[in-house]
């Protein structure tokens, strides 16, 4: 055991057991997965991805490339977690990897969800100076949202032993927590990672919330929360990663960072080794030999690159009797299964701990996202931010301030500063606490020890990428970081590169003869850590992937058993069959209802817009093909729209029902569209019109009755309605009560038979539904779905927009030229005259007789001219809809054919897996050709 | 895996020369392309690819790297179909392992629209000599046992065209293939180079501005993708594009899941998992239009949702890192490829979402245009006279399949 018998923030009156490659293993509550594993003497945890090399946990925390475990039990397992970041629970069950993850079938039944939040400012971090922010813009009154990703906030310098004002600064950081607490509009978000940074200060936090629980976790609580927080303000206060150097050999078991070493050390009373090598070229190690050599290990050397070290924090390890080898490097190391055993430092050194640090890199990450710029800081050896186009400030190790006293006191100002920025204090900090500070010795970049024997020096450990790699890609040609990173792979991992992005460039620098800032860093993107899929997803699944739209009516089609068609995002019945009946002999019946006496469809579903304003009549008369002028209050016409390409983009009824007043319907799918259609003319073109739109397709529902017998119907249910040919004539509309409701009445029809569209507030739609089929009962009203409409409006050869048509089809494709008017100005009109689309062999819509009456063509079916050919086959058209009818007592269909309109009675083939299928170009109408039924 | 996979050597940096017989702005993969079948096919080698910033790191680095050819009009068949036969002798052609694996593509129906477009296009394409099948829901457990066929779903799965010769290839290996085989015909690859101007001798283009200096040019040829409205507006052509962030993501690597690429349009997302096993995909465009490589987080959001609706088993796989691209998309979402009102200028742009998979076949043919100066038979009608005429070849009607 490695445990120290006191010390850290464990509790070690709470073990828990946990099993590692199905080894029992125990830890303590505050243990981290990696912190319990070193504590159990666990050296080795997972095989390296491309060369199976044995690796050892390498950090402390998200930077981590080695120690990539699967974590199962439960609900199924996650993958691609990293140790140093699993809080351990009771039971956990974890498994080494090899950079690989598995994905575990089981199905995933947590709950993942979201929260949208504002606040002025957002501080992400709650190390000293995140904190410190915070502090200073929450006392300012700021509404303020603290971000950190650990257990508890704190950062490194939970890892740490300073003192604050004399005391520990555990107690500072707790009398801050407790401030902070006190402040209500200030809320402190634990285990959430800011992960992206957006345009207009978007930042998404994700928060892990029960999986530190393990089987303990409630079932009724997300799993994860995706935040989105807008924020006036933002201070990055996300600190800084150790950089490794590049050494060969320089992967195994028992090398680490420095500083993380430390955190295993103070935060959770482990020491990862029993003899321990310190190498480095800054001062910062030097803190973690002396943690070390309290914690009672052999420290026998400091390998220092620097050629004399001098002054507070040398010459204390110094006092200790720790020597300090200046001026040398590790150039080699040694070891076995259990990872190291030596180094070579000038001299041969034995031990089982070797701790780096090549300086710190600040977390720029989130930076970066915002579209910050970085530059290349040559006293502190690393990129620290620069130019920031968005509200953001970035404060303490982030900024590339390295010390906690220099850290607390900008992270005051940038809290500060912040606030009063958006309003809030006079932008002056309170005073910063007293931290003792010892005078650093300058670090010196150092970032590859020269390597004469060929021996593997690796850059990437997660994707195993060494030195000779980066050496070839250089070779080859190649002087970005982008090719390198993708020729080697270096940074693609899982971990983004964050110990080997720095050490590529200056590696690449190297060769180039460049320096480090010269070449530059890759583009950090988001996320900032491993986001899981289910988490981005959120609510959004199941039924809630995108929300069923249903009619008021729909109780009843339910209880009907009406089979449903999903129409964009309504539910539509399809067909009501009856007991025993198929799809087919239920929609015969339905058609045959409508043409022979009376049924009844819910189309609620259709879109509606209300359009208002004086200049409505000149927004329709632009905005449809046809014209508006001639339409008098009380009546209504069919509409039909183009794209600017003079394609036909939807159609509907446009109802004049006041001065000044209209309301025009759209296909169900189509709704949404054609209102953000207009709203772009509106907005963008015609911003002088005085129209407004409002979509009312929810507010109204709509019920249609046809058949010959629906006037009796109607008559039934508004008897003081004049429902005579004369009086209300087809294309007029009606108000008055139907059924005892108030309503609108309009006779149009889809079907070609005598109809009539009632339209009452959508709250009395089921009544009215009921009220209809009441009614409708003695002459025997059907129901019926899409399907008998569909094949009913086909008779009647009415295209329907979208199956019909694809977005290539003109209104004189369709034989709608009377539509289409010769006299005004409309969208779509003057490429109506553009060569091709006047062009005689355009695809016309025409109707097709199979030869065989039974055939039933299947739709999308191609049409070719000569039976015999082979590939490429001249292709004249495809069927766009096809039916069994029951008035004609045989198969028909639509289609676009080239030139079809002079094509009449000529044969065309449908060539299909089984046979050529002949059929019969005919004109696009079957039924009633001279509109006596509908007008009767 | 890393580095020893590739060629000791690449290409030369060169500085560029003072004049080449052919300038062509834009190092992606069109550009790239574009050179080698210059050389390769018309003995044309004096010739510059400028790239204002690493070579091939536009979309060609950011694409999910489709391939298919089942295209539903005649002419874009053609030209894709022409690109696949290309892919499929490609890595012996440039002597590269470009990873091009025919793992099948699956293009998932949700409603009866869309399944009666998938039909279309299948019988379109078989008549095109292009393999298609349709398959059933069974079929498709059989085929790609992972997709969600649960009727709960709230738009179950009705069945799927899938090409089999459909597939992936690594983007960046195809894009260094070309450029090396380029370099070693003496092409010179030009990078850090961005163009700012053209300079104009009546109407006839004799060269460029760039950041590293005038380059004097016989024939310029445009290739720049997102950013062609840009260059374009320098010699004041009005280009039919628009321009919009197109977002891709990848997962860490996993242990191999999904063995085909499957594409839905209604439950909108594509996916595929790459050689080295990161799960890799992309959705729909940012509606705005930018010249920014970046997109908002919603449009991840939702296409992770319909990824896992689709495949429940990705539920715990993680996001490693999101990209955006610039987008070059014309009105009826086909490419223009050939001649301009300007003499000597040429323009090969708007292949929008999908114009990875037509990486060989646009050089091939841009090349032909270039050399010839007039467009090859199977760029004929993507011209961009076409919008004038009205002879649009609308990829994006109702049988659109975008990527
Ligand atoms: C996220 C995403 C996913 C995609 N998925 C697929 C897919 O799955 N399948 C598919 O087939 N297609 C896909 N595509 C589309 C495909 O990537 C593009 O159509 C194709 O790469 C464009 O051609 P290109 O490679 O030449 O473009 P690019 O690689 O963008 O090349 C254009 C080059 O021009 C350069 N340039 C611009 N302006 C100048 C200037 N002034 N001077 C000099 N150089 C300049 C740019 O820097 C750039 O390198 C996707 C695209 C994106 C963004």
């Amino acid at each position: 055991m490695t445990r120290l018998a006191s010390g850290g923030r464990i509790d070690r009156s709470r073990p828990l057991r946990f099993t590692f490659d199905a080894l029992p293993h125990t830890g303590f509550a505050g243990d981290t997965l990696a912190s319990a594993l070193l504590a159990n003497g666990v050296r080795v945890v997972s095989q390296s991805v491309t060369y199976g090399r044995l690796r050892g946990i390498f950090s402390a925390g998200v930077e981590e490339p080695n120690a990539l475990v699967q974590v199962g039990g439960g609900t199924g397992s996650e993958p691609m977690l990293r140790a140093t970041q699993v809080e351990l629970y009771d039971g956990l069950v974890a498994e080494s990897l090899n950079a690989r993850g598995r994905l575990s079938p089981e199905p995933d039944v947590a709950r993942y969800d979201k929260l949208f939040a504002h606040c002025d400012v957002l501080v992400v971090g709650g190390g000293s100076t995140g904190l410190a922010a915070a502090l200073a813009a929450g006392k300012a009154g700021a509404r303020v949202i603290l971000a950190d990703e650990q257990a508890e906030v704190g950062g490194t310098f939970l890892g740490g032993r300073d003192l604050i004002d004399g005391r520990p600064a555990t107690d500072w950081l707790a009398e801050v927590a407790t401030d902070l607490a006190a402040l209500p509009e200030v809320r402190v978000l634990s285990r959430a990672t800011a992960v992206g940074y957006y345009d207009q200060n978007c930042v998404l936090i994700a928060q892990r919330r029960t999986a530190h629980l393990g089987p303990a976790a409630p079932a009724a609580m997300a799993r994860q929360r995706l935040w989105q927080v807008r924020a006036k303000q933002v201070v990055l206060a996300t600190g800084a990663h150790e950089r490794p150097m590049v050494f060969a050999e320089n992967d195994r078991p028992g090398i680490m960072l420095a500083g993380a070493v430390r955190t295993y050390v103070n935060r959770y009373g482990v020491v990862p080794g029993h003899r321990a090598v310190i190498f480095t070229n800054n001062d910062s190690a030097y803190a973690c030999a002396i943690d070390l050599d309290d914690a009672g290990l052999d420290v026998p050397a400091v390998v220092d690159v620097r050629p004399n070290p001098a002054g507070g924090w040398p010459d204390r390890v110094r006092e200790r009797g720790i020597e300090v080898l200046a001026g040398q490097v590790v150039s080699d190391t040694a070891g076995g299964n259990r990872g190291l055993e030596s180094v070579w430092a000038g001299q041969r050194i034995d031990c089982d701990l070797l701790c780096v640090s090549g300086g710190f890199n600040p977390a720029v990450h989130l930076f970066i996202q915002s579209q910050g710029r970085l530059r290349y800081d040559e006293i502190l050896a690393c990129f620290v931010p620069d130019e920031a186009p968005q509200a953001v400030a970035v404060a303490g190790a982030a900024n590339g301030t390295f010390g906690l006293r220099d850290c607390i006191q900008e992270g005051l100002a940038a809290g500060a500063a912040a606030a009063s920025a958006v309003g809030f204090g006079d932008g002056h900090p309170a005073g910063a606490p007293q931290v003792e500070t010892v005078a650093e010795h300058p670090i010196v970049p150092f970032w590859l020890v020269p390597d004469e024997s060929g021996a593997t020096q690796f850059v990437d450990l997660e994707r195993d990428v060494t030195v000779a790699d980066v050496r070839r890609a250089v070779g080859a040609g190649m002087q970005s970081v982008e090719h390198v990173k993708r020729y080697t792979t270096i940074g693609t991992g899982s971990d983004q590169g964050k110990t080997a992005g720095i050490n590529s460039a200056a590696i690449v620098g190297a060769l180039l003869g460049q320096p480090v800032a010269a070449i530059g860093t890759t583009t950090f993107r988001p996320p900032y850590v491993p986001v899981s899929f289910a988490l981005f997803a959120g609510r959004t699944r199941g039924q809630l992937f995108d929300p069923a739209r249903v009619t008021p009516i729909h109780p009843w089609h339910v209880a009907h058993g009406a089979v449903f068609e999903n129409v964009g995002q309504w539910k539509r019945p399809w067909y009501f069959p009856h007991d025993g009946e198929t799809m087919e002999q239920a929609v015969l019946r339905e058609c045959r209802a409508v043409r022979e006496g009376v049924a009844a469809m819910d189309v609620s579903t259709l879109g509606k817009i209300d359009i208002q304003g004086t200049d409505a009549l000149r927004f329709l008369n632009r905005i449809y093909t046809n014209a508006y002028d001639t339409l008098a209050v009380g009546h209504c016409r069919y509409g039909l729209m183009c794209k600017a390409d003079g394609m036909v983009f939807d159609d509907g009824v446009v109802m004049h029902v006041g001065p000044d007043r209209y309301l025009a319907t759209t296909t169900s799918g189509g709704a949404a569209a054609v209102l953000d259609w207009m709203e772009e003319w509106l907005q963008t073109e015609w911003p002088d019109f005085r129209v407004r739109l409002t979509s009312v397709s929810d507010q109204w529902a709509t019920v249609a009755v046809a058949g010959p017998r629906s006037r009796e119907v109607l008559r039934a249910l508004a008897p003081a309605m004049a429902a005579d040919a004369v009086s209300f004539p087809f294309m007029a509309i009606r108000e008055g009560m139907v059924a005892g409701i108030p309503a609108r009445v309009c006779r149009i029809s889809f079907s070609g038979e005598l109809a009539f569209e009632i339209n009452v507030a959508s709250w009395y739609g089921l009544r009215l539904w009921e009220a209809v089929m009441a009614a409708g009962e003695p002459f025997g009203i059907t129901p019926y779905g899409t399907e008998a409409m569909h094949v009913l409006r086909a008779e009647k050869g009415y295209a329907i927009i979208g199956q019909d048509t694809d977005g290539t089809v003109t209104p004189q494709d369709l034989g709608m030229s009377w539509v289409v008017s010769k006299k005004k100005d409309f969208i779509g009109r003057r490429s109506h005259r553009r060569a091709d689309t006047a062009r005689p062999d355009r695809m016309h819509l025409v109707g097709l007789l199979p030869v065989e009456p039974e055939d039933l063509l299947p739709e999308g079916a191609q049409l070719i001219l000569e039976p015999r050919q082979e590939p490429p086959v001249a292709i004249v058209g495809h069927v766009t809809s096809s039916y069994r009818s029951a008035a004609l007592g045989r198969t028909f269909a639509l289609a676009l054919v080239k030139g079809g309109r002079d094509r009449m009675a000529s044969q065309v083939y449908a060539p299909l897996p089984d046979r050529l299928h002949p059929a019969t170009v005919t004109e696009p109408i079957f039924y009633d050709k001279e509109g006596l039924v509908r007008d009767g | 895996m890393s580095g020893s996979e590739h060629p000791d050597h690449l290409w030369r940096n060169p500085d560029p020369k003072r004049s080449y017989d052919v300038v062509i702005v834009g190092g992606g993969g069109h550009g790239l392309s574009t050179a080698y079948y210059l050389a390769r096919n018309h003995g044309i080698t004096n010739v510059a690819v400028l790239e204002r910033g690493w070579l091939a790191g536009g979309n060609m680095a950011r694409n999910t790297t489709v391939i298919r050819s089942n295209y539903l009009w005649d002419e874009s068949a053609a030209i894709y179909e022409h690109s696949m036969k290309l892919w499929e002798t490609l890595a012996e052609d440039l002597d590269y392992d470009i990873l091009f694996s025919q793992r099948g593509v699956l293009n998932l129906t949700h409603s009866l629209h869309d399944t009666r477009e998938a039909h279309r296009r299948v019988y379109a394409n078989r008549l095109n000599g292009i393999d298609a099948e349709w398959l059933t829901p069974e079929e498709i457990k059989e085929f790609c046992p992972i997709v969600n066929l649960s009727p709960d779903l709230r738009y179950p799965v009705m069945g799927a065209s899938l090409q089999r010769r459909g597939g992936i290839a690594k983007h960046d290996y195809v894009a260094w293939a070309f450029a090396r085989q380029a370099d070693a015909f003496g092409v010179d690859l030009v990078q850090n180079c961005e163009v700012t101007g053209f300079d104009l001798d009546g109407g006839r283009v004799t060269g460029v501005q760039t950041s590293r200096g005038p380059i004097a040019a016989g024939k310029v040829a445009l290739c720049a993708a997102g950013h062609s409205t840009v260059l374009a507006a320098m010699v004041g052509l009005d280009l039919p594009i628009q321009s919009h962030p197109l977002q891709a993501l990848v997962s860490e690597l996993l242990e191999p899941a999904l063995n085909c690429v499957v594409l839905s349009n209604a439950v909108h997302v594509y996916v595929s998992q790459a050689h080295k096993g990161e799960l890799v995909m992309g959705a729909g465009i940012d509606p705005f239009i930018s010249y920014a490589q970046r997109g908002s987080p919603h449009i991840i959001e939702y296409q992770l949702a319909a990824a896992v609706e689709l495949f429940p088993i990705f539920s715990r796989a993680h996001v490693v890192r999101t990209w955006g691209g610039i987008v070059d998309v014309s009105p009826d979402a086909s490419p223009i490829v050939g001649l301009t009102p300007i003499e000597n200028l040429f323009v090969n742009c708007g292949w929008g979402t999908g114009g990875f998979k037509a990486t060989p076949a646009s050089g091939w043919v841009y090349a032909h245009t270039i050399a010839r100066g007039e467009p090859h038979p199977l760029n004929a009608p993507f011209s961009l006279d076409r919008f004038a005429r009205g002879a649009l070849i609308d990829e994006h009607g109702a049988a659109a399949v975008a990527h």
